[in-house]
């Protein structure tokens, strides 16, 4: 399967920064190579992992000279290098960009906190056995509702977060929607029409599919 | 065409902005938002930022919020006569800014933030300083910083031998942490300490410092 490629992800398929890395790498058809880092036995606290990534955490990504870590820097560089003419997920216009940009920064500092927090109660707690906190649910729960108020604020007036095309802020969404939506929290998407219309629009993209399989094939 | 920055001068992330305004050299209006009354959280404030938080900034009909998408625009708009604050010309050194403005955003800021808000925001709303937070914070700091201290003891600033908006995102807060106990955080680092004496020193910073006023009697 290892193809051999100048490009090179290192991460683990249970990851969402790593599965947001592959989502862009099959948006933009770039052929690469997949290195799983075994996240279980704790080997990106350890060399040489660690000499990629001083903090110790996937994804690492290396195209060439270019050698990054942190899944957003990786997405921003990947998507201006190799943007598809016509199908870019970016803008080359500055004030377009900004738009995007600020809407990276929206997911990454008002959606994820909740979300993740959301993840670890209703997903990874009941897979090691634990039960859900349900104050801590409900308080993320409620904190969401409020992100997701603008979220459908937003999505009324345009088709996706930055304008009338997909970007790559919709894009970072992916595998943290895709989590949620098995759990209770789903009910604060599907009540809210213009967010829930936007949320099947991208998990219905054939990029993201294809991620979706890759982890599908990795648990067979 | 002026550009219009909606915050406080005193508050970290208008500084953010703020130092990038003064370091590219843009024309610029910093319109203050009256946080006491509660602007913030009114509808024309809304309008900008729908999470009803500073800064704010209008270019024409651009409107943005998020302090380091601001400054990144700021910093694309003015390259060239303002600096070269993203390196784009050069994909191997645009990718290393990127990573180490992530950096500041994913690692630095989530553990200084704490810091900052109980020395600064709490004794403003009537309380004290929670020392268990603080000290668990500047244990998550320190750790950070030792990464840090690593990276600018082979190159002079974050992103390689030139000042990048990595390194500028850094100021403000670090500004008012060497206020605090906790300077000793940076401090004790000798690269780390010779760096903020370095990208603090800069003539546009110290415009914006001499507005950093938070806990001033």
């Amino acid at each position: 399967m290892a193809m051999k490629s100048t490009r090179k992800l290192y991460g683990s398929l249970n990851s969402p920064p790593t599965l947001k890395v592959l989502a862009c790498l099959f948006e933009h058809d770039l052929d690469f190579e997949f290195v799983p880092i075994d996240i279980e036995a704790g080997e990106h606290k350890k060399k040489p992992f660690l000499s990629m990534n001083p903090f110790g955490q996937v994804p690492v990504y290396e195209d060439g000279d270019v050698k990054q870590f942190e899944s957003r820097a990786i997405i921003r560089s990947m998507a201006h290098q190799y943007g598809k003419k016509g199908e870019e997920l970016i803008y080359w216009d500055s004030r377009q960009q900004a738009v995007v940009a600020n809407w990276i920064d929206v997911e990454d500092h008002h959606f994820e906190p909740p979300v993740l927090k959301l993840i670890s109660e209703l997903v990874l707690k009941p897979k090691k056995g634990l039960t859900p906190e349900e104050e801590t649910v409900a308080g993320a729960e409620a904190k969401l509702a409020k992100v997701l108020d603008v979220y459908e604020a937003r999505l009324s007036k345009l088709k996706y977060l930055a304008s009338d095309k997909y970007t790559i802020a919709d894009m970072l969404h992916l595998p943290n929607i895709q989590a949620l939506m098995g759990t209770q929290a789903k009910k604060l998407f599907d009540s809210r029409p213009h967010l829930s219309a936007w949320c099947a629009e991208i998990l219905a993209r054939p990029a993201w599919i294809k991620v979706v399989e890759m982890q599908q094939n990795a648990q067979a | 065409m002026t550009i219009k920055l909606y915050g406080a001068a005193m508050s970290t992330c208008t500084a953010r902005v703020l130092a990038c305004l003064h370091e590219t050299g843009a024309e610029f209006e910093l319109v203050p938002v009256n946080l006491l009354n509660g602007e913030h959280k009114q509808p024309a404030f809304l309008a900008k930022n729908p999470f009803g938080q500073i800064p704010a900034l209008e270019d024409g009909d651009l409107t943005l919020f998020e302090s380091r998408s601001m400054s990144t625009y700021v910093a694309e708009k003015f390259k060239g006569s303002g600096g070269d604050l993203l390196r784009a010309q050069n994909l191997k050194e645009a990718a290393l800014v990127k990573t180490w403005m992530e950096v500041e955003s994913q690692q630095f800021s989530p553990a200084i933030s704490p810091i900052f808000y109980q020395f600064y925001i709490v004794p403003m709303q009537g309380g004290s300083p929670n020392q268990a937070i603080i000290d668990e914070n500047s244990e998550k700091l320190g750790k950070v910083l030792d990464v840090y201290e690593k990276k600018l003891g082979s190159t002079k600033y974050l992103a390689g031998d030139f000042y990048s908006l990595a390194d500028l995102h850094h100021l403000s807060y670090i500004y008012y942490l060497m206020k605090t106990p906790s300077a000793k955080l940076i401090n004790e680092r000798p690269h780390v300490k010779a760096w903020w004496e370095d990208i603090s020193s800069r003539p546009a910073f110290e415009k914006v410092a001499s507005g950093l006023i938070l806990g001033e009697k």
